[in-house]
């Protein structure tokens, strides 16, 4: 009896898996299978040319970026990004971590501000690497690999920039009137075969995109960083080029990261 | 001391109070101030896109669940926006429409390939419908239109009740996801006429 039984289980729940497979198509079993593997992630080449430009002594004023606080003191990269965006005395400013760097470039090392941000991001159409600006923020990244999504919220600015996303998020604008809620407003939704996770409340959704960002990305075969991430989102809802590093992406990447508190960075990440 | 501790702290909460804003307002100026700085500035940007008219700021205010008297002055406002092609004829080709309903291609604006003004635009109705069921990569934001024109018919009432959904989907729905796609000038009438054809037509792969 008993031996009858048990094939007929599995049987059972082998249909019912195929069953749920068919109700919700995605590309989630096939993401697993092909980037689990860490080691293999191409991004770690993309870190390894970061921490090189990151020491370096670079700009008109030759020093290294070993010279800039990135929020827990200078000269310190571990455990940064973990607690970004956060409030900044000598700025007046919330920075998340490019806008920051942007700061340290230009402040300490010496770079104008206006030339760095003449190409932020490599063209995957064009086939093109990694920009310094992408390789220096996925290294700093990466060195909170491992750790909490644990960004401060006890300085009033921080609590307003966190509010101030939050408002941009559910902003209608554009020839197709969306926000960030059109897609990203809710459980289990899809654009075609792509997962949208819900970012209209905190959790495991919004842990799962931010604790994995900067990623590389298959289908650019670069590695992306947040702002990135936010510019082509603003690209899909027909609105023109985000400013890099400007408040309103700041602001953006403040409320999520605060939807995604108390997740894990797992650094870089990979993805479609 | 203990006064002294007490008036500190109402010193420190009126400080707080002072410098970072927290009534709404004071956000929303913010959330404006940050949009006239977030963008990259420059004719070919479309700047004007970052305007919102009356329909969206109460949408965005209320975060899509606007009030009974507001839902029904966006229904009267949107309903008035609906124009319809030549000589009424709102059913237009569904082979036409097929197209329509699946090209992706449509105002993107900015630095990299920006979508030249005199091609045909589409829908991307996949992108958040289903619809022929052959086409199995597709979204769920919205709701299945696959037998569409099995389950509704193709009646004139049918017709127009399609055509003006997609025309403007919030002269039916106040702060409707779906974009405003006649209104906003994404799509032509004759273009929606063929996407209501696609629907509602038995010959199309729609209704098979």
């Amino acid at each position: 009896m008993k031996n009858v039984l048990l094939p007929g289980l599995l049987i059972s729940s082998l249909a019912l898996t195929a069953v749920y497979a068919a109700e919700e198509p995605n590309a989630d079993a096939y993401r697993e299978m092909t980037y689990g593997d860490r080691d293999a992630n191409p991004a770690l080449l993309v870190v390894d040319r970061g921490e090189e430009l990151f020491k370096e002594k670079r700009g008109p004023k030759a020093v290294s970026m070993e010279e800039c606080d990135f929020g827990l003191g200078k000269g310190v990269v571990k455990g940064v990004y973990a607690e970004l965006p956060r409030y900044f005395q000598d700025t007046d400013r919330v920075q998340d971590l490019e806008s920051r760097m942007i700061t340290c470039m230009t402040t300490v090392q010496g770079f104008d501000e206006a030339e760095l941000k003449k190409k932020t991001y490599a063209n995957e159409k064009a086939n093109e690497d990694n920009t310094d600006l992408e390789a220096i923020a996925v290294y700093i990244a990466s060195q909170s690999d491992g750790m909490k999504i644990n960004p401060p919220t006890a300085h009033p600015k921080e609590q307003e920039m966190i509010k101030v996303g939050e408002a941009l998020f559910y902003h209608r604008t554009g020839p197709l009137d969306f926000s960030c809620a059109s897609c990203h407003g809710a459980d289990q939704k899809r654009i075609r075969l792509q997962n949208l996770g819900n970012f209209s409340k905190a959790g495991k959704d919004a842990q799962k995109a931010i604790g994995g960002w900067p990623t590389y990305r298959v289908s650019h075969a670069a590695v992306r960083t947040m702002q990135h991430r936010i510019w082509d989102c603003e690209g899909q809802m027909r609105l023109p080029d985000t400013e890099y590093g400007a408040p309103l992406s700041v602001a953006l990447i403040a409320y999520l990261t605060a939807q995604a508190k108390d997740g894990t960075y797992v650094l870089p990440g990979m993805s479609r | 001391m203990k006064k002294t501790l007490l008036a500190s702290v109402a010193l420190t909460v009126l400080a707080g109070v002072a410098w970072a804003a927290d009534d709404e307002k004071a956000i929303q100026a913010l959330v404006d101030q940050y949009i006239s700085t977030g963008y990259q500035q420059g004719e070919k940007q479309h700047l004007e896109r970052l305007k919102q008219d009356e329909t969206l700021i109460t949408c965005s205010e209320t975060r899509n669940i606007p009030s009974p008297e507001q839902a029904k002055a966006i229904i009267e406002r949107e309903k008035a926006t609906i124009k319809y092609p030549e000589g009424n004829k709102m059913l237009g080709n569904w082979e036409k429409g097929k197209e329509v309903f699946n090209t992706g291609f449509a105002m993107r604006v900015g630095v990299i390939s920006p979508d030249k003004a005199d091609k045909p635009r589409g829908g991307n109705c996949y992108a958040c419908h289903a619809a022929d069921p052959k086409e199995v990569a597709a979204g769920n934001i919205g709701n299945s239109l696959t037998g569409y024109g099995k389950m509704r018919g193709n009646s004139e009432e049918t017709v127009k009740y399609t055509y003006d959904k997609i025309f403007n989907s919030q002269s039916m729905m106040a702060c409707s996801n779906m974009p405003r796609f006649g209104h906003n000038g994404v799509l032509s009438p004759e273009q929606i006429a063929d996407l209501v054809a696609f629907l509602v037509d038995p010959a199309s792969p729609v209704n098979k």
